[in-house]
């Protein structure tokens, strides 16, 4: 057996495994998630183009002046150049200019509290349409979606219609969870007491991973949820099915709800008690608690960012 | 608390027959096992009668080379307790697929992840770099010692009995799940109101005092203590990188420690400070674990560096390329690594302008690491690179720490991090730095100074068998991650549901096992090494190194100089043996020694029962031991009788035994 057809077989053994896989961050089907994964793939290319050069240059030169090979030239003198020292410190400064100014515009335009100006490539938002309002809040540890424009709530099952932005406003019960649809948008932390945002849209129909990224306790591991992107017609029959489905989530069946359990089932509600979800952020879901209205918390994270000031103009 | 008399109650705090995890098996056999070991070896200790020698030569020593070896040990010991929890996560996350739960539940898998981290950080990494750096740096500079030998014989203590805090939470209670820096409000007494947080927050509090004290240590020495001559830019550039690295833990670690004090406070007394509400916020923690946390990487790196800066232009028979640009690399390093700490958590929901400035400084971090990369492979250029094993640590480390920064620089791109973060592929990037660059440095440090602490090489056949096994391993374990990330799983799961994952897990897993081989061959070399140390043996400068500590016999005297060198340029003793220079034979004067001491022992001892007593609520004990460790520190103030004068009879005894030629030994390597 030659070592060309060894390494044929190891080449095909890799690619039928990297086939085999569906590496979602290179190919998500919402348009934000493929604009995060751009930015992945250009950065890659640009710090390639000085890595690449420089591992091949260690193995040669390496080589070249193996202690054996006495044709090489030996200097045992040479210790500075500033030439090269120019070089050195201005090769690397180059390429990070370029991935930083990647980052710098990549960071501005795909900041999670603005909202979408496109729902696709090439694709500018019309002005007519409003965006999929979803209220999330992770609890122990399950999610629990709400849609103040349906007037439903679900628990670890949430949907979209394709092509509709969506903005979510996140919160948490009592762990910092992170919310993560890898096919739809980056993740963004929910934290007790505060609110963050995310704005995303999906592009292509189908079931998708939902999770928690952030490590949260004893039943992590199964705080998973499906992510339906559905046609508008589709949508519309998910809402009528939560409707027809559901029952009622007031405050006490909410307290039940949020008490630690592992791999929750999918729970629908055709109706929630008002205000419900500002009063989980706030922290007054039991009757005659104080709101913590406006916390430091909310204002300082609103002060950084004159796009969330906006909007953090919650009650 | 356990229904029983108040009397016992106050005896015992919360510890009961039910803190032993009797209906856990693993750990029952886990531990039969570890007290197996640990019997053979009292046994053997007690049957060899080394207790009087150990006690004398090893555990009251103030001597740096002596406390560099034994952290190193410390290191490797807890390198097996860290590699074991590693191989328990890939067996459980190779096999928990679908219906199958595994082996492990989540709060056993839980406790497991972080103990491995935190140990793999505190106990093993920053065992490692401390060791090397107390066995290395005094000599580099022709220092007789550290500036304060009792503080470092202390420190060591201290490490040692959060240590022992880590292992015996193993067997008595059970340990943190609240991740390896313990984020509230995993780790809040709400959540976790057993022993295991309290053991994670003493372990890592005495540590943290021992780790912090070496810091002013070192700082305290490079300062005052280097041979004439040697100025700032003539010290060697591990000396430099220890300096920066002592700064970094001087100013961040008082940092860790106000962090889990404040984190004690909540748990302990019910403040507020972490706590959702009545004005606490988990944000707080966060940042100020890692404004800790991010220096932490370049205090285990920066020596790393050093360890590479000395060993390439050993090895390449040249000076170190761009020796200015290294150290000014370094010190810019040093900054930096202040300025990235929020590149942790992009995704907690600052505004653009807070993640941006955090991506670009991280981004500037890899200018000066990059051109370090280049003036290594600058002194190469023009050289005559021998390929011995710590050369060959230095190319893995070389094309592994690359490709690390390579995704390192992905990772800080904030809108990429969104998708990447808490993913395997972050995972897989901080072990791809870590592994590719700590612990490949470590190994090459090993087998680099290896010679001069014992007087013989390590065997060449395990080094590179063991090299082998690392980096094939390495990329076997981690390369399936880097995949796995991309596919969008995330970090810390117990189960997974979808099928197409596995076969990356049992290939990762595979891997894990190759690392592990890694480890047995290079305890197999330490053995093999030690039982033909005849044929092995070597003299004073067995590489034709280039810094002063290669000046003196292998091992050196306890006094390390019989003569302090004087130093006229950067790499001194070649410069020293280009100008010929001859052992003295004569002229010998007495030598003023710092004297053995139990105070660090004892001192280190009280301290771990009094974190063994917060833990378990014992707070007559917790008082009596605080106590005591403050009576016998001020107890050792006023022992007048530290030091003493080896004769200068002895001094030229051991100087004429182990004489040197210069010229001869070089050309042997």
């Amino acid at each position: 057996m030659s070592v060309k057809y060894l390494r044929g077989l190891l080449l095909l053994a890799v690619a039928v495994l990297l086939g085999g896989c569906h590496m979602v961050l290179l190919h998500p089907s919402g348009y934000v998630a493929q604009r995060q994964s751009d930015i992945m793939i250009t950065t890659t290319i640009i710090i390639a183009i000085i890595i690449v050069p420089v591992l091949i240059t260690i193995a040669l030169v390496a080589w070249r002046y193996r202690a054996s090979n006495k044709r090489a030239r030996y200097d045992a003198k040479w210790d500075h150049s500033p030439q090269v020292e120019l070089l050195v410190w201005a090769a690397p400064l180059l390429i990070i200019i370029a991935v930083g100014a990647v980052s710098w515009i990549g960071t501005h335009q795909l900041d999670p509290y603005r909202p979408l100006t496109h729902f696709d490539k090439d694709k500018p938002l019309p002005a007519n349409v409003k965006p999929l309002e979803v209220d999330v809040v992770s609890l122990d540890w399950k999610w629990l979606f709400f849609y103040p424009q349906y007037g439903i709530a679900t628990v670890n099952e949430l949907a979209a219609p394709v092509d509709r932005p969506i903005d979510f406003k996140l919160t948490s019960d009592t762990m910092m969870d992170s919310f993560f649809v890898p096919a739809l948008a980056g993740q963004v932390y929910t934290m007790p007491g505060m609110q963050t945002e995310l704005h995303g849209v999906i592009n292509k129909p189908g079931d998708y991973k939902g999770f928690s990224a952030n490590y949260s306790g004893a039943g992590f591991t199964d705080m998973r949820f499906v992510f339906h992107g559905l046609s508008q017609q589709g949508f519309k029959q998910w809402v009528a099915k939560v409707r027809a489905q559901g029952g009622s989530l007031d405050r006490q069946t909410y307290n039940r709800l949020k008490q630690p359990s592992r791999a929750e089932p999918v729970h629908y509600y055709a109706h929630f008690a008002d205000g419900l979800y500002t009063r989980i952020l706030h922290r007054c879901v039991d009757p005659g608690k104080a709101c913590m209205r406006r916390s430091a918390n909310v204002q300082s994270v609103a002060r950084s960012n004159p796009v969330a000031a906006r909007r953090a103009a919650i009650d | 608390m356990p229904d029983r008399s108040a009397f016992w109650n106050f005896l015992l705090g919360r510890l009961s027959l039910d803190s032993l995890p009797l209906h856990n098996t693993i750990v029952v056999y886990t531990f039969f096992v570890v007290a197996a070991i640990g019997l053979c070896l009292l046994g053997f200790i007690t049957k060899k009668r080394y207790w009087g020698y150990l006690w004398k030569e090893w555990f009251t020593t103030v001597d740096h080379k002596k406390l560099g070896i034994m952290y190193m040990i410390l290191g490797t010991v807890m390198l097996v307790r860290g590699f074991s929890d590693a191989i328990m996560m890939r067996a459980q996350q190779a096999v928990a697929f679908g219906s199958n739960m595994g082996y492990l539940p989540p709060h056993h898998f839980d406790q497991i992840f972080t103990a491995h981290g935190s140990i793999m950080i505190f106990f093993v990494a920053m065992a490692y770099i401390v060791g090397l750096m107390n066995y290395v740096m005094p000599q580099q500079i022709g220092a007789r010692d550290v500036a304060f030998p009792f503080l470092n014989n202390l420190s060591f203590w201290f490490t040692f009995g959060g240590v022992v805090l880590f292992m015996i939470s193993l067997f008595v209670g059970d340990f943190s799940t609240a991740g390896w820096l313990g984020y509230p409000p995993v780790s809040e007494l709400q959540q976790s109101p057993g022993p295991g947080v309290d053991y994670y927050i003493w372990g890592l509090q005495l540590s943290g005092v021992g780790t912090l004290l070496t810091g002013i240590n070192f700082v305290a020495t490079i300062i005052k203590m280097r041979a004439p001559g040697m100025t700032m830019m003539k010290m060697p550039v591990f000396s430099w990188t220890t300096l920066c690295t002592s700064g970094l833990i001087i100013a961040t670690f008082p940092i860790l420690t106000a962090t889990l004090f404040l984190l004690t406070l909540d748990r302990y007394l019910g403040t507020h400070f972490f706590t959702a509400g009545f004005g606490g916020n988990v944000m707080m923690y966060i940042n100020l674990i890692w404004v800790w946390g991010h220096p932490e990487v370049y205090i285990l790196i920066l020596p790393i560096f050093g360890v590479y800066s000395e060993i390439v232009p050993t090895f390449s028979g040249k000076p170190l390329f761009g020796y200015a640009s290294m150290v000014y690399a370094t010190i810019a390093i040093m900054i930096l690594s202040y300025l990235v700490w929020l590149h942790h958590f992009f995704t907690m929901g600052s505004g653009p302008s807070v993640n941006s400035f955090f991506s670009l400084t991280t981004m500037i971090i890899s200018i000066p690491t990059g051109v370090k990369i280049f003036n290594w492979l600058f002194t190469m250029y023009r050289g005559r690179v021998r390929f011995t094993v710590p050369m060959l640590w230095t190319m893995g480390f070389l094309f592994t720490f690359t490709i690390g920064g390579m995704t390192g620089v992905m990772l800080s791109v904030a809108p990429a991090d969104f998708l990447l973060h808490n993913s395997l592929f972050l995972v897989a990037h901080f072990h791809n730095v870590i592994i590719g660059g700590v612990v490949f440095g470590v190994f090459a440090a090993v087998n680099y100074w290896f010679p001069k602490a014992f007087g013989f090489k390590l065997d060449e056949f395990w080094g590179k068998m063991t090299f082998w096994l690392w980096q094939i391993g390495f990329w076997v374990a981690f390369g399936p991650l880097y995949v796995l990330g991309l596919m969008g799983v995330t970090r810390r799961l117990s189960h997974f549901t979808d099928p197409s994952l596995q076969p990356w897990f049992i290939v990762a897993a595979f891997g894990a096992l190759l690392i592990g081989l890694g480890i047995v061959t290079f305890i197999v070399q330490i053995y093999v090494s030690i039982r033909r140390r005849d044929a092995y043996a070597v003299g004073g400068d067995p590489w034709d190194a280039r810094t002063l500590e290669w000046s003196s016999t292998s091992p050196p005297p306890a006094y390390n100089f019989a003569f302090i060198p004087r130093v006229h340029e950067r790499d001194a003793w070649t410069d020293m043996k280009a100008r010929g220079a001859r052992q003295p034979m004569e002229g010998f004067h007495a030598i003023h020694m710092p004297k053995n001491t139990a105070a660090g022992v004892v001192i280190g001892a009280l301290a771990c029962i009094f974190g063994f007593a917060m833990v378990w609520y014992i707070w007559w004990l917790a008082v009596v031991s605080f106590v005591g460790v403050v009576g016998a520190a001020i107890v050792h103030t006023f022992n007048y009788h530290r030091d003493y004068h080896i004769p200068a009879d002895e001094v030229s005894r051991v100087e004429r035994a182990g004489g040197w030629e210069p010229e001869t030994e070089g050309a042997a390597a």
